[in-house]
């Protein structure tokens, strides 16, 4: 005999007509065969009416003029489409993918060194020993690294601060 | 037959100036947004406070609705969290999901006046009342699916859940309310036998 939480899932997806065609004609069998089947369905459609009839509740009678009134200090914000520039932010992706590639390629440098030039690589030759860390966050590469990006910071501040300013003067004119 | 503009119509007039059909807009789902925010915020005051914030949101970020959704989709989305910011800004009693105690205090708070009010009760009066003593989450779902004409996909891009994870916890909420309901039945009779 099928538990009687499975019995309610399936009634409650045919009821809500989710279930496939198939499970939707089995259904119907059993409701129409098996007594246990039709009394919770007539009982859960019984429920489902009621929950279709519940009553909304409505605000008061000032609340459309309230509203009006509050966005009458408003104004619609660009969509965000409009003001994030596709071509800056694959720009900016690109220009991380390319540093970090960089650091990559310096960094195996460091490692191989002057055992590049002696093949097969194998995996006990990598020392890490010989990566020098504290050159590599001090190095004049970080810097230009930072510099770099302070510089697309206050670019795209200066976009936004500039289409901000834009728009102001759009909505007064 | 004049038939009423659809909502992307109005949309088009308040995006290009006409910011007065927004009325239109708001006409349309306040209720729907009302109730919802009362789930949440029992004190009217409050839930209008909600609702008209949402309204104004929805508003303001109306040039970003592109109409791959509905637009009642779209402005449920921004009920749920604004209700959401809401609770938490206000630090009020949001009751877990399945806490079967809150069941039981809802009951101990209205059982004096439910034995001389029941009576009085229709079904449909009683599943009113017994929406009103859910969670909050259980009720919104029940009523988003019910009163705001969403299907199990829009409902789970609304409250940000998998398709099967809405339509358990919707059976569980039916379920409760169900229960809800039985319970009320059982304690008429008992009201009109006494």
């Amino acid at each position: 005999m099928e538990p009687q939480s499975n019995i309610e899932n399936r009634l409650w997806d045919y009821i809500d007509g989710v279930c496939s065609e198939e499970e939707k004609s089995l259904v119907e069998q059993l409701i129409a065969s098996n007594q246990e089947w039709k009394e919770k369905y007539k009982e859960l459609l019984e429920a489902h009416q009621l929950m279709a009839n519940i009553e909304l509740e409505e605000p008061s009678l000032r609340f459309t003029r309230n509203v009006m009134e509050e966005i009458g200090r408003h104004h619609i914000a660009p969509a965000a489409k409009t003001y994030i520039n596709k071509r800056v932010i694959w720009g900016i992706g690109a220009f991380f993918l390319l540093s970090i590639a960089g650091f990559l390629i310096y960094g195996i440098g460091q490692i191989f060194g002057s055992e590049i030039s002696a093949p097969p690589v194998s995996i006990d030759s990598i020392n890490l020993d010989k990566i020098n860390f504290g050159k590599l966050v001090n190095s004049t590469y970080t810097n230009i690294f930072l510099m770099i990006n302070a510089l697309l910071g206050l670019v795209l501040l200066d976009m936004y601060l500039r289409k901000k300013k834009n728009n102001l003067q759009e909505e007064t004119e | 037959m004049i038939t009423a503009p659809n909502d992307n119509e109005i949309i088009s007039s308040v995006l290009q100036g006409d910011q007065a059909r927004y009325a239109e807009l708001v006409k349309r789902y306040q209720n729907f947004v009302f109730t919802i925010a009362l789930r949440y915020a029992p004190q009217r005051e409050d839930a209008e406070e909600i609702a008209q914030d949402v309204f104004v949101k929805a508003y303001r970020s109306l040039a970003d609705f592109r109409g791959d959704s509905k637009f009642s989709t779209w402005l449920y989305t921004i009920v749920s969290t604004t209700c959401i910011s809401f609770l938490r800004k206000k630090k009020l009693d949001t009751r877990s999901l399945d806490n079967e105690q809150v069941f039981e205090v809802a009951d101990n708070q209205d059982s004096g006046f439910r034995a001389n009010q029941v009576e009085q009760k229709s079904k449909l009066q009683m599943v009113n009342e017994a929406i009103k003593r859910l969670s909050p989450d259980d009720a919104k779902l029940i009523t988003l699916f019910y009163k705001g004409e969403q299907s199990l996909e829009e409902i789970s891009r609304i409250m940000g859940l998998e398709v099967n994870t809405v339509k358990v916890k919707l059976h569980r909420a039916r379920q409760r309310l169900k229960d809800r309901m039985e319970k009320h039945f059982v304690q008429e009779v008992r009201d009109l036998m006494s």
